[in-house]
């Protein structure tokens, strides 16, 4: 009996983190050094185009092509367009696609040189 | 062994097969930038990599032989990646051959980024002795390993672990591979190891759509070679290779890759020439279920 509310107890809880890492809980993970991180292209004037681009070759697949989580009507993945991440700091959003959420299905992006990364930072900031 | 036509037919099948998928027109994107090195970097989540790593070579007192493994690279979830390797080659004055298989897994246990990256890597194989697809160079492989003739009959099957290390920093990413491999018949333990470095030509994309900016470029170089076994373990009568690689990402289009590597020692072949084309295609299951 005592195992079944252990068992219970550990269900519940694996649900409440996969519901928060799904609903934003990585943002409760990001070191404050990280989050307060200034974005060094925000007045680049190239980088929302340049950031759209590596969005459209990398993240779309997932995200869909508009950012609203949608491919093929049918999957469903964090909406880019949500109120969540437009709170998000650049710092914030550098660190997502820095570190990604494996146990999510996001995966790391660290192969892209850090620029890169910030283009594509710029990109998600400017969207409607 | 000389192959058994239904055999052969497989890497044709699968060859056929990749460039069939060639034609859905879906993204593609490299994940590794090197031929024998990993890097810490895994297949993303849903994702089928189809590849594949060519090798040739004129062997001193040998036949020049054209070998590839042709990959399929599976994104499990987002620290499991799944590999499935078929063998084959064609040797002249021989034959063509295909020569076994390979299974790998690569998991990373740290689910963030470090300064230094650890995969953890699974291997069975099961080949031909005369196999040069030459992914990896353990214990104390040699020129002599290019010899064995197509028509050798023996067959190795051998379970191989890897250490992967890896970082990117600056653009750059550095990575450091030490292999275990042990033939699962009465031999001992053989290691060896690879490093690589590599960077692509530009840190920042150019907002405008291209397929020969810069930054679908990288350039790098690996190095790899035996540490002898456990009871001979050191340098003595290994064989070593370093060599430039060069990669291509075509956007929403194939990968290439190629390296020329160059034998360090009195062991090692002279030259090797090193291939590699491969393609990516997201939601791989999804797409065969139909779904947009």
């Amino acid at each position: 009996m005592k195992l079944h509310r252990y068992a219970a107890g550990l269900l519940v809880l694996a649900g409440m983190a996969f519901a928060g890492a799904g609903d934003g809980g990585w943002m409760k993970k990001v070191p404050a050094k990280d989050r307060v991180r200034p974005n060094p292209l925000a007045d680049d004037p190239g980088a929302t185009a340049a950031g759209g681009k590596v969005y459209a070759q990398h993240c779309s697949a997932c995200h869909g092509d508009n950012a609203e989580g949608k491919v093929g009507g049918k999957h469903y993945r964090p909406n880019l367009h949500s109120h969540r991440v437009k709170q998000a700091t650049p710092g914030e959003l550098f660190w997502i696609l820095t570190n990604g959420s494996l146990r999510n299905g996001m995966p790391s992006w660290s192969r892209f040189p850090e620029l890169e990364r910030w283009q594509v930072v710029t990109y998600l900031k400017s969207l409607p | 062994m000389r192959i058994h036509p239904s055999a052969s037919a497989l890497p044709l099948t699968a060859v056929v097969l990749a460039i069939a998928l060639l034609g859905m027109g879906v993204p593609a994107r490299a994940q590794e930038n090197y031929f024998v090195t990993y890097s810490h970097q895994l297949e993303e989540p849903g994702n089928l990599e189809i590849a594949a790593k060519s090798i040739t070579g004129s062997p001193r007192f040998g036949n020049p032989f054209v070998a590839t493994a042709l990959e399929f690279e599976y994104g499990i979830n987002g620290w499991w990646t799944a590999e499935l390797y078929l063998d084959g080659q064609t040797t002249a004055s021989e034959s063509t051959v295909f020569t076994g298989f390979r299974i790998e897994n690569r998991i990373r246990p740290l689910m963030r980024e470090h300064w230094i990256n650890p995969v953890l890597y699974f291997e069975f194989e099961n080949l031909n002795e005369a196999d040069k697809a030459l992914l990896e160079v353990v214990g104390h492989d040699t020129n002599a390993d290019f010899l064995p003739r197509n028509s050798r009959a023996e067959k190795k099957r051998e379970v191989e672990l890897k250490l992967i290390l890896s970082s990117n920093f600056k653009g750059w990413n550095v990575a450091e591979n030490f292999t275990a491999e042990k033939n699962l018949g009465p031999f001992s333990w053989e290691f060896g190891y690879a490093l690589g470095a590599s960077r692509p030509l530009a840190l920042k994309v150019s907002p405008k759509p291209c397929k020969f900016c810069r930054e679908n470029f990288a350039l790098g170089a690996e190095m790899y070679g035996g540490l002898g076994e456990r009871y001979s373990f050191g340098l003595a009568e290994t064989s070593h290779y370093l060599g430039p690689v060069i990669s291509w990402d075509i956007p929403r289009g194939p990968s290439f890759r190629l390296s020329p590597n160059f034998g360090l020692n009195h062991n090692s072949n002279g030259l090797l020439f090193r291939f590699m084309m491969s393609y990516e295609i997201d939601d791989f299951f999804a797409r065969l279920r139909g779904e947009p």
